[in-house]
């Protein structure tokens, strides 16, 4: 599902590389955690998933594209595959939860009918069901990411990349985003969740790929946080 | 493409920046105004001198001695003068107007103008060869060495006062140029900080799209379209108004201007003018678009 073959990412801004020499195999329907301090690339490690970046070096796949060569008017097909959840929820406050959600089909084409149909089954899925009309700032934090997950997830895509998605959240509501996650997770979805809090890393007991100066230090089937440290 | 997506962003996006908005169709719709002023000349000219050119003659006035004894031009100098100008390939008639004849062409013009009729007489009219010519613009080359001739008190060139007049309306056509130019560059400045702010307060938005897939069309065709449609109702500002203008132009005002210069009518400007300035503003405002987004508005 993602490859990355020695792939070394260099800001030109930046003495030091963000990544250096990063070969990671994730296969379809894992849930992968990607931790390490402040600095040590992970964002730069999402963002050439996204092809937000390309890399200085090396090669990056994701499904059947080879990310760094894919043409600019491709983007878009790998971004459809990939769904996207970030700490601070992205919503737009002017929309409503049905319509933040559906926003995401919207922008892609996909038909009205369509629309109408899915949005309220992922709603049903995040356990949102019965809140499709509120606005985000009339939600808790936790439901508000529970919407951007809704928003990730609705399109059904490959993979769901999930940047620091607890890291505004108590540990309670925490808790139950990572349920979620995990719920997405079995329906054959691949996870890969950057991430610093130790607590779920360590009470999830999944692979775990730890990064320090952008380079991967540990690579555990079923790590916990403070290993290695 | 869903439509109904793209036009209630647009139409959001428009509401959002109403001051901007506002600014850039008037700064538009001005400069179109005067651009159009420009055009309207330019057909001006054509129309005004294809008026005078048809009824343009070479006056070449006799001295008062010929003027008083040779009233049918059948003598020397007279008879000669007229039958040289015949022979002039480019002249296409000579006719000879005495005094009396001059008189009452005198009085026909001026018949409006009573004290005009009291001093002019008939002996102060000189008699004159009217010389009508095939292609009136060469009306200064015909004339040329007859003024130094025998019996050749004045040449009025009936070309000159045209050229003079035509000189004038290029000028004023210059300057509505000139001007519309340089609002078209306020304009354009105004289209582009208007995608770019456009842009800024919908960041997220456009985040998002790019994040879930997008196609380019999809994020930038809102703000393509925000500046064309601002673009599209400045000119039907400017259209409207330049036919507002030429409605509404006091009569008398404009009856008085139709005796030297011939201002093309609405049809003119409503068929010809108007799509010109619709195109202008479409084409501009989407190209300025486009080049903003490319150069402010990441993929």
């Amino acid at each position: 599902m993602i490859r990355l073959e020695n792939v070394s990412k260099v800001y030109k801004t930046s003495t030091r590389p963000a990544l250096e020499n990063v070969s990671v195999d994730v296969g379809k329907g894992e849930f992968v955690f990607v931790i390490g301090p402040s600095g040590s690339g992970k964002s730069t490690f999402l963002r050439l998933l996204l092809r937000e970046e390309v890399p200085s070096r090396g090669k990056v796949f994701v499904s059947n594209f080879d990310v760094a060569k894919l043409p600019r008017r491709r983007v878009p097909r790998l971004r459809q595959t990939i769904g996207c959840v970030f700490q601070d929820f992205r919503l737009l406050t002017n929309k409503t939860v049905f319509e933040n959600v559906a926003f995401a089909l919207e922008v892609i084409g996909k038909p009205a009918h369509t629309i109408r149909k899915v949005v309220p089954e992922v709603l049903e899925l995040v356990g949102l069901d019965g809140k499709a009309d509120r606005m985000p700032r009339e939600l808790s934090g936790g439901e508000q990411q529970r919407v951007a997950i809704a928003r990730a997830f609705v399109n059904r895509p490959l993979m769901l990349l999930a940047d620091e998605p607890t890291g505004n959240l108590d540990p309670d509501t925490s808790q139950d985003i990572m349920l979620l996650l995990e719920r997405i997770n079995r329906t054959g979805t691949t996870v890969l969740m950057a991430t610093h809090d130790q607590s779920i890393v360590d009470s999830m007991r999944r692979r775990v790929v730890e990064l320090d100066f952008g380079r991967v230090i540990r690579d555990d089937a079923r790590g916990v946080y403070g290993y290695g440290h | 493409m869903r439509a109904s997506f793209v036009f209630s962003e647009v139409s959001t996006g428009l509401r959002r920046n109403v001051t901007m908005t506002v600014a850039m169709i008037l700064t538009t719709a001005i400069s179109l105004i005067m651009f159009g002023v420009g055009l309207m000349v330019v057909k001006a000219v054509d129309l005004t001198k294809d008026n005078y050119l048809d009824e343009l003659e070479v006056a070449v006035f006799l001295t008062d001695e010929i003027s008083k004894k040779d009233t049918n031009c059948t003598a020397q100098p007279c008879a000669s003068l007229k039958q040289d100008l015949e022979l002039n390939p480019a002249v296409d008639t000579v006719v000879f107007r005495n005094q009396t004849e001059a008189y009452e062409v005198f009085k026909k013009a001026f018949k409006n103008e009573p004290t005009m009729l009291e001093l002019a007489s008939p002996q102060a009219i000189p008699a004159s060869l009217q010389v009508r010519l095939k292609s009136p613009e060469q009306s200064g080359a015909v004339v040329k060495g007859f003024s130094e001739r025998q019996g050749v008190s004045l040449i009025h060139d009936g070309g000159e006062t045209v050229d003079r007049l035509v000189d004038s309306l290029r000028v004023l056509r210059n300057v509505t140029f000139v001007g519309s130019l340089v609002l078209l560059l306020a304009a354009l400045l105004l289209i582009a900080n208007m995608i770019q702010i456009s842009a800024y307060t919908r960041r997220t938005e456009v985040g998002i799209m790019r994040l879930v897939g997008a196609t380019r069309w999809y994020t930038q065709l809102p703000f393509l379209l925000e500046a064309m449609v601002a673009g599209a109702i400045g000119a039907v500002l400017a259209i409207s108004g330049l036919l507002s203008m030429q409605v509404l132009l006091p009569s008398g005002f404009a009856n008085q201007l139709e005796n030297v210069v011939r201002f093309p009518g609405t049809f003119y400007t409503a068929f010809v003018i108007s799509p010109i300035l619709l195109l202008t503003a479409m084409l501009i405002s989407s190209l300025v678009g486009y080049v903003t987004l490319r150069l402010y508005v990441r993929h």
